[in-house]
């Protein structure tokens, strides 16, 4: 059996019981990386010579007769936002070209820890912030299954190449969707726990209270796998729960009889495509049909969830995103170059003039290299994003904006405490639509924000979301459902989904491009 | 000290006060690096406080002890629950743009500290609107001049732990503003919160002033208020109030600007210039977009814990004035001025006056002898060469009547330039007790010498005898003077 063909569950088997070394498993990935990725542009870095070294060093490991970690010889692919010490992280920004973190993010940390192989960084949204990996600096990830299409975002590389077959399951990070959504327009499985499972330190802040980051990959019991190694509790996290981790994958195969789950009418309304709604309807019936309850249940806020997304959201990356000035690190522009004004696009602000006193020249030559440098530096979906926060919070609209976008929070998290007394978990679309063509939102904000529309509520809430295929359209893109659950019942999500994929085989479908020649 | 204007100064002086304190930590607010002060620059830095990309923050409980305990010390309500906010702006010193802090819900608030001065001239209740903590940003060194100069920063201090001590404006002079000041230094020496070195920037002060003039048909006419920064000595902040209060007087004459027409403005004090100087419109019309920080969770404190914390606090310096006072039967003066050189000197204090038995005895010897060398000498009290048991057995021999005070003094002051003890030292100087019949010899002598003193004596005038002391100490540097006095008087009266 090739390694690509293997789960990952089954992968770590291989070698643990040395059928397989992991030489040999990340070369396989390795070789499909280079085959496939000048078409995809999933991966902003690959770490070729690191990945053998640590392949090897498992091997050698394993040869010693010493305990292997539990993703021994694993492949994994991190999303850009996540710091790695041997690897340049970018957060597919010009910002941050080139910058290399002095230290590893926790999740990285526990990987290298668990014996797993880091293959490489992939490409997203700049600084998380897009549904379509359209806004990286280093140009667009093409979806596996069309590559004139979008696999979504802002995790799209990680779901791009899981898909693809580079890499058998990747990191991903969800501030809004940004794991379910690219998973289920790539094909694949993406796990957002309950915000505080998973240590958010070394991952480069988008919306702190809302950023959390999850495994991806081909199928429930593999994404088990992965959050059994990043989850718990870290003490340099202060947002992270100091509560023990579950056995994820020791209960997949437990039957859904009596698990009651919610389908809220109001997701099938105008705007949800017609092959998407069947789709999911179906996935409806599938469940049932294995022992589940549906029940339609309402979620009376709902629809604030996008309004309420893009003012939390802005407001705490317009902070988040400050530190990145020029004066530390990251771009700095160069002294004396003014900066061109495009027509039609966003414009950086005239640099302050000289303030009239004795320290004006410093105030004035560090404000304009603060302007020039976050000019040249961030994207214009960034740029939206501070000056929408920058603007919320600012005097005299804070109490209208982001105040009242906090007690819509609150009420969205009582719409989930209050569905999950009649369910057990939340079931519907995970997107509107299946993927759509790199180049079709790009120029309209404001329909890019409603690709978020299932997504947004499940971060507000803190709770956990999970999206995986339910079906195909008649195009042959692939469709994903999403179920969401309360705090920390991870691993009813993945009991349920891993019962859909014993029913279903859309999981195991693969776009032919990651075919491999023989 | 009264707050009514009079014809010297024909306006109230009104001021509050903001006072930044590093706390005692041995790490940062919210990392492991090290706070002490003189590193090489940039060499206390790790990921968070260098505010780099991913990087978390994660609280300091022992500053928020310590913040806790000098609220508690100041009277303030603690709060239950308390949560921090991001301060937003940007400055290359602030690496992460934003500084956290605490905005809407402090940790506590409503407090008091009096000043009180034994002598009476200053003495106020000073209300403390709110204590707070939050984390310091790094240090720049530019060349404000030329403009175009290279900046520094050292981020060494970014993230150190600060308290900030916010006061009603209820001080009404310059004066009153710097003993307050003293107090709440000593306050905060005592209860370990902070060295507050003043050099060293673990104490800042700034001060928000105006005037209260009394003008025509009674109503009283405030003036703007202004903010002044940059004093870097209590000596500083007195010496910038009373220039900022004359210089604002003479403003008003001239325009009769009130508060609340003009901005607030903010001044620094030029110390060498002896003025205050108006600073960049920056800090009025900034908007810090404050917001709760995301990254932090919020701090609750139990009754338990507070009681605890109380518990551990040890008095402050006006409880421990009192108990001094009462204990060992001293004027409130000398406990004040015991109390106010620190923790260190009271125990001394307490050990001498236990060994000696007489706590006025005791605090007189401190103030005129061991408090004068110290400061002549320098240094700390531990370090001091006579320690309370040696200097005991110096009183206590001068009670027996060994010897009298003034060579007390003249072996005090040997045993602290030569180290020896007591004893080598009295022995080295020939010091014996003079038995009664040596003395009774000396003065016969001394009588027969002096014929006119004796005369003089017997014709009433007793004080006459006080010319022989000197000679008797000359024959023989031992004698009592006291006795001398009595035995010289008692052979007169037998002649
Ligand atoms: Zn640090």
């Amino acid at each position: 059996m090739q390694p690509s063909d293997m789960s990952a569950v089954d992968l770590v088997t291989a070698v643990r019981q040395g059928d397989l070394t992991a030489l040999r498993a990340t070369e396989a990935f390795l070789e499909q990386i280079e085959r496939l990725d000048g078409q995809i542009n999933a991966f902003l870095s690959v770490d070729r010579d690191g990945a053998l070294r640590t392949a090897a060093a498992v091997d050698a490991k394993r040869k010693a007769g010493k305990t292997l970690g539990p993703l021994a010889g694993l492949p994994v692919a991190v999303k850009d936002a996540l710091c790695t010490s041997d690897l340049p992280t970018t957060c597919a920004s010009k910002m941050l070209a080139g910058f290399r973190p002095p230290y590893d993010a926790e999740v990285v940390a526990r990987l290298r820890a668990a014996d797993a192989v880091i293959v490489g960084k992939t490409n997203m949204d700049e600084f998380a912030m897009g549904g379509s990996n359209e806004n990286s600096a280093f140009g667009p990830v093409h979806n596996p299954w069309d590559l004139t299409r979008a696999p979504g975002g802002s995790s799209g590389g990680s779901a791009a190449c899981v898909a693809a077959d580079m890499a058998p399951v990747a990191i991903g990070s969800d501030t809004g969707g940004s794991i379910r959504q690219p998973a289920g327009l790539c094909g694949i499985t993406g796990l957002k726990p309950t915000y505080g499972r998973v240590s958010r330190r070394g991952l480069v802040a988008f919306a702190s209270s809302l950023d959390q980051i999850g495994p991806m990959a081909r199928s429930a019991a593999d994404c088990a796998l992965l959050l059994e190694t990043i989850a718990g509790h870290d003490p340099g996290d202060a947002t992270s729960l100091d509560l023990p981790v579950p056995a994820y994958g020791s209960d997949l195969e437990r039957p859904l009889e009596g698990v009651r789950i919610g389908r809220v009418p109001a997701h099938f309304g105008a705007g949800l495509d017609p092959e998407v709604a069947h789709a999911v309807e179906e996935a409806f019936a599938a469940f049932r049909a294995a022992g589940a309850t549906i029940i339609d249940i309402d979620m009376p806020h709902a629809d604030a969830g996008v309004a309420t997304y893009y003012l939390v959201a802005p407001c705490e990356a317009s902070s988040n995103l400050a530190r990145y000035d020029g004066a530390h690190y990251g771009h700095r522009a160069e002294p004396g170059k003014g900066h061109r004004a495009e027509p039609g696009k966003l414009q950086p602000a005239e640099p302050v003039s000289g303030q009239g006193n004795a320290s004006g020249g410093f105030e004035s030559a560090l404000v304009e290299m603060y302007c020039r440098s976050r000019a040249e530096g961030f994207g214009p979906e960034v740029k939206r994003r501070i000056m929408l926060g920058t603007y919320a919070l600012s005097a005299g609209y804070y109490d209208a904006y982001y105040a009242k976008a906090l007690k819509v929070r609150r009420l969205i998290r009582q719409d989930y405490l209050d569905a999950f007394e009649k369910v057990d978990l939340i079931g519907g679309p995970v997107s509107a639509t299946a993927a759509f063509k790199l180049g079709e939102k790009s120029g309209d904000p404001l329909a890019m924000y409603l690709v978020d529309l299932y997504t947004v509520c499940t971060n507000l809430a803190g709770v956990g979301g999970i999206s995986f295929p339910c079906g195909f359209t008649k195009g042959g893109l692939p469709i994903g459902f999403q179920l969401q659950a309360p705090a920390l019942a991870e691993p009813l999500l993945l009991r349920a989904t891993d019962r859909y994929q014993h029913l279903t085989d859309w999981h195991r479908r693969r776009p032919a491009i990651a075919a491999r020649p023989r | 000290m009264t707050a009514t204007p009079t014809a010297a100064a024909p306006f109230t002086t009104v001021i509050g006060l903001e006072v930044h304190v590093q706390l005692q930590t041995r790490t940062k607010l919210f990392c492991g690096c090290s706070t002490t002060f003189g590193a090489a620059p940039n060499t206390h830095v790790c990921p968070t406080c260098l505010g780099l990309p991913g990087s978390l923050p994660v609280m300091n409980r022992t500053a928020f002890e310590l913040a806790v305990r000098a609220a508690l010390a100041l009277g303030c309500k603690i709060a239950p629950f308390t949560k921090w906010d991001r301060k937003n702006y940007f400055y290359p010193d602030l690496p992460k743009g934003y500084q956290i802090s605490q905005f809407d819900l402090p940790f506590s608030s409503a407090g008091a500290l009096e000043v009180v001065d034994p002598k009476g001239a200053l003495s106020r209740n000073v209300r403390i609107t709110r204590v707070h903590l939050e984390e310091d940003a790094g240090k720049s060194m530019h060349d404000e001049a030329a403009g175009t100069g290279d900046t520094r920063i050292d981020l060494n201090r970014a993230g150190t732990p600060l308290c900030e001590i916010v006061t009603e404006p209820d001080l009404r002079s310059p004066q009153e503003a710097r003993a307050w000041l003293n107090e709440l230094k000593l306050l905060l020496v005592y209860l370990g919160v902070s060295d507050c070195n003043m050099q060293e920037g673990s104490l800042r002060v700034d001060a928000n002033v105006n005037l209260h003039i009394p003008s025509d048909g009674g109503r009283i006419a405030k003036t703007p208020i202004v903010e002044i920064k940059n004093m870097n000595s209590f000596r500083s902040v007195e010496r910038a109030l009373v220039y900022e209060a004359a210089r604002q007087y003479e403003e008003w004459q001239a325009t009769k600007a009130e508060m609340g027409k003009t901005p607030k403005q903010t001044r620094g004090w030029d110390d060498p210039a002896g003025v205050t100087r108006a600073q960049r419109h920056k800090e009025e019309s900034s908007d810090y977009r404050y917001f709760p920080e995301p990254d932090l969770v919020p701090v609750t404190v139990s009754e338990e814990w507070l009681a605890a914390t109380r518990e551990a606090m040890g008095d402050p310096p006006s409880v421990l004035r009192e108990k001094l006072a009462a204990r060992w039967k001293i004027p409130a003066y000398d406990a004040d001025v015991l109390v106010n050189q620190g923790r260190e000197l009271v125990a001394y204090f307490e050990d001498l006056a236990e060994r000696v038995g007489e706590g006025k005895v005791a605090s007189n010897w401190m103030q005129q002898d061991v408090l004068r060398t110290l400061n002549e000498r320098g240094g700390s009290i531990d370090a001091f060469p006579v320690r309370p048991a040696a200097l005991a057995e110096l009183i206590g021999r001068v009670a027996k009547g060994d010897f009298d005070t003034s060579r007390a003094r003249e072996i005090f002051a040997e045993v602290l330039a030569s180290g020896r003890t007591v004893d080598e030292v009295v022995a080295s100087m020939g010091i014996a007790a003079v038995d009664d019949d040596e003395l009774i010899t000396l003065c016969r002598e001394l009588l027969a010498a002096n014929p006119r003193v004796v005369a003089d004596v017997k014709g009433g005038k007793e004080q006459a005898a006080a010319g022989l002391i000197g000679q008797a100490k000359k024959k023989n540097p031992n004698v009592n003077p006291g006795k001398v006095r009595a035995m010289c008087l008692d052979l007169i009266r037998q002649m």
